[in-house]
């Protein structure tokens, strides 16, 4: 459904993307992870064709990109990671605006909007105007709005950043029955339980280039230990000092916590009993734990 | 780089969007649009007409119903597409959402330069009205023919702004067009007095600017003349708007497509 390879973007002396190489399937949900400035929305914007590579090439549902972008974009739904509804628009004319881009007739959109306005959840809201609705639905309507034309892919970039708990969750139900429905959807994000529970496979970025791809049960498998003990408190330095190479298969201090990785976490807790001072928890390792090995802890701002 | 534009009737939805959206407040932005230069046609043209004879042969009030036509013309066509379109630009990022459909730029700003077109016919229709309700006319059916001229303004005067539009980091840049561009012309360029009045190198300056070409062609049809040179009038308006156009589309291009 999409092949990309050798996609390279230059701005000035950076290079954005370095020799991008990804392969997503029909059907499937394929994750793009990556710290802040790793070159995720680059990315999309290129498979786009809004902007044109300096190398590589984009296959999108069978058309080239940039050079037959409009086509393809025909066949592509986009999430942006900006809320760009019109807040001139009501909920209803929101969609019905938005389906004229893609050159619907009015009761081709008419006729498709209750079913959209339902998947949103927002069957009551249709003549709600735009500043009235809560974060979540404004990200639900921009989701539908990005189904009007019920394209055979979406690209959604950071879906569900700045919204709480039940609103994630909501977003999280559309997109699995979006899935279930045969969609292919391409997603990027740096939250990695969202990576975890939606991706079937994922690959992380950093710098431009794709440091792992796969399936996110392989790769924390491949990657990493299988448990982590957090370690923090007083006497945490003598404790990291004297035991810790002792019991943990690698040990990673950051600020005043050690991460220790383990695959028999009881010897360190163990351990740990022994210093009653120091505090602990203990917890299976995560794709979190993955994407710090990989991309490092140092801020990206 | 500038490259030629590749147009599609795709920039009908974009024109669309903005009508629909105009059709919600159109009451109160018809009167905000045209109170003003009516108001300052009628007060300065019954004001100060009075005090004055003929000028260029005509009534004080129809010499400057004639300027006006084009002067809030002009300012319909700029407003739009310096605050609203920057609106649209930068601050809701409506075109964004536009061009992650099969839509490019160049239909986006094609849909913005008509839509600032088709506010400018309203302005000027609106004038015009006053221009026949007032009998300021001198052969009717020669007015009609200020409607295609004010649309030629219209684009004249969108496709300049739209250069402005593509280089404004917010709404308060736009004051530098105003004062640097806008006013002067409304000065120089015979909407209040004749052109003739001025010193011989402001003439100079104001034969090369839009403005005085608009005036040129309005002026003309409203006493009841055929226009001259009207072949260069009309060349000079499109030149200015189309090149404006494109000059906006590459900058656009570098600011949001990159």
């Amino acid at each position: 459904m999409l092949t990309v390879s050798g996609l390279c973007k230059r701005y000035g002396n950076t290079e954005v993307v370095r020799g991008l190489d990804l392969h997503v399937q029909r059907g499937e949900c394929f994750g793009l992870l990556g710290p802040n400035g790793a070159g995720k929305t680059t990315t999309l914007r290129l498979l786009l064709g809004l902007i044109e590579p300096d190398a590589g090439s984009i296959e999108l549902a069978g058309i080239a990109v940039p050079a037959r972008a409009r086509e393809a974009r025909m066949k592509i739904g986009v999430v942006p990671q900006m809320d760009n509804l019109d807040p001139d628009f009501s909920v209803r004319e929101n969609l019905i605006a938005y389906g004229r881009y893609f050159g619907m007739s009015r009761a081709a959109i008419s006729a498709r909007v209750p079913e959209l306005l339902d998947f949103a959840g927002l069957a009551s809201k249709a003549d709600a105007q735009i500043p009235q609705l809560s974060g979540g639905m404004k990200r639900r309507l921009t989701l539908a709005r990005a189904l009007v034309h019920d394209p055979d892919m979406l690209f959604l970039d950071e879906p569900t950043t700045g919204l709480d708990p039940q609103a994630r969750h909501l977003i999280w139900q559309g997109l699995r029955r979006l899935i279930n429905a045969g969609k292919t959807i391409v997603l990027t994000t740096h939250f990695m339980d969202e990576a975890e529970r939606l991706a079937d496979r994922l690959a992380i970025l950093d710098h431009g280039r794709v440091v792992a791809e796969g399936a996110p049960r392989t790769l924390i498998e491949s990657h990493i230990e299988p448990a982590v003990v957090e370690v923090y408190g007083k006497g945490l330095a003598s404790w990291t000092r004297e035991v810790a190479d002792s019991v943990c298969l690698r040990a990673e201090t950051v600020g005043e916590t050690l991460f220790c990785y383990t695959d028999n976490a009881q010897r360190v807790i163990g351990a740990l009993h022994q210093a009653s001072a120091l505090r602990y928890l203990h917890r299976p390792s995560n794709l979190e734990d993955v994407f710090l090995k990989l991309t490092g802890r140092d801020l990206r701002d | 780089m500038i490259r030629l534009p590749r147009l599609s009737w795709r920039f009908i939805p974009v024109w669309q969007r903005n009508y629909l959206v105009w059709k919600k407040l159109a009451i109160p932005s018809i009167l905000g649009n045209l109170a003003d230069p009516m108001l300052y046609m009628l007060g300065l043209g019954f004001g100060l007409g009075r005090l004055l004879p003929d000028v260029d042969g005509i009534a004080y009030l129809t010499f400057l119903a004639a300027g006006t036509v084009a002067y809030s013309t002009m300012n319909a066509a700029t407003f739009e597409v310096l605050y609203s379109s920057f609106s649209r630009m930068h601050v809701q990022r409506t075109w964004d959402a536009i061009l992650n459909a099969p839509m490019t730029l160049d239909d986006v700003l094609f849909g913005e330069l008509i839509w600032a077109v088709s506010k400018s016919l309203l302005s000027g229709l609106a004038i015009l009205a006053v221009i026949w309700g007032l009998g300021l006319y001198g052969d009717f059916w020669l007015t009609l023919a200020i409607i295609p001229v004010v649309a030629l303004v219209g684009f004249c005067f969108g496709g300049m702004g739209l250069v402005m539009n593509a280089l404004s980091p917010s709404y308060d840049f736009f004051l530098y067009y105003f004062t640097l561009a806008i006013t002067p012309m409304v000065l120089l360029c015979g909407v209040f007095f004749p052109v003739s009045q001025l010193p011989p190198l402001l003439q100079a300056v104001s034969a090369w600017l839009p403005l005085t070409h608009a005036i040129d062609l309005a002026r003309p049809l409203v006493v009841g003349a055929a226009p001259r040179d009207i072949g260069l009038h009309v060349f000079a308006l499109l030149a200015y708007g189309g090149s404006g156009y494109l000059v906006a589309l590459t900058l656009t291009r570098r600011r949001l497509l990159r």
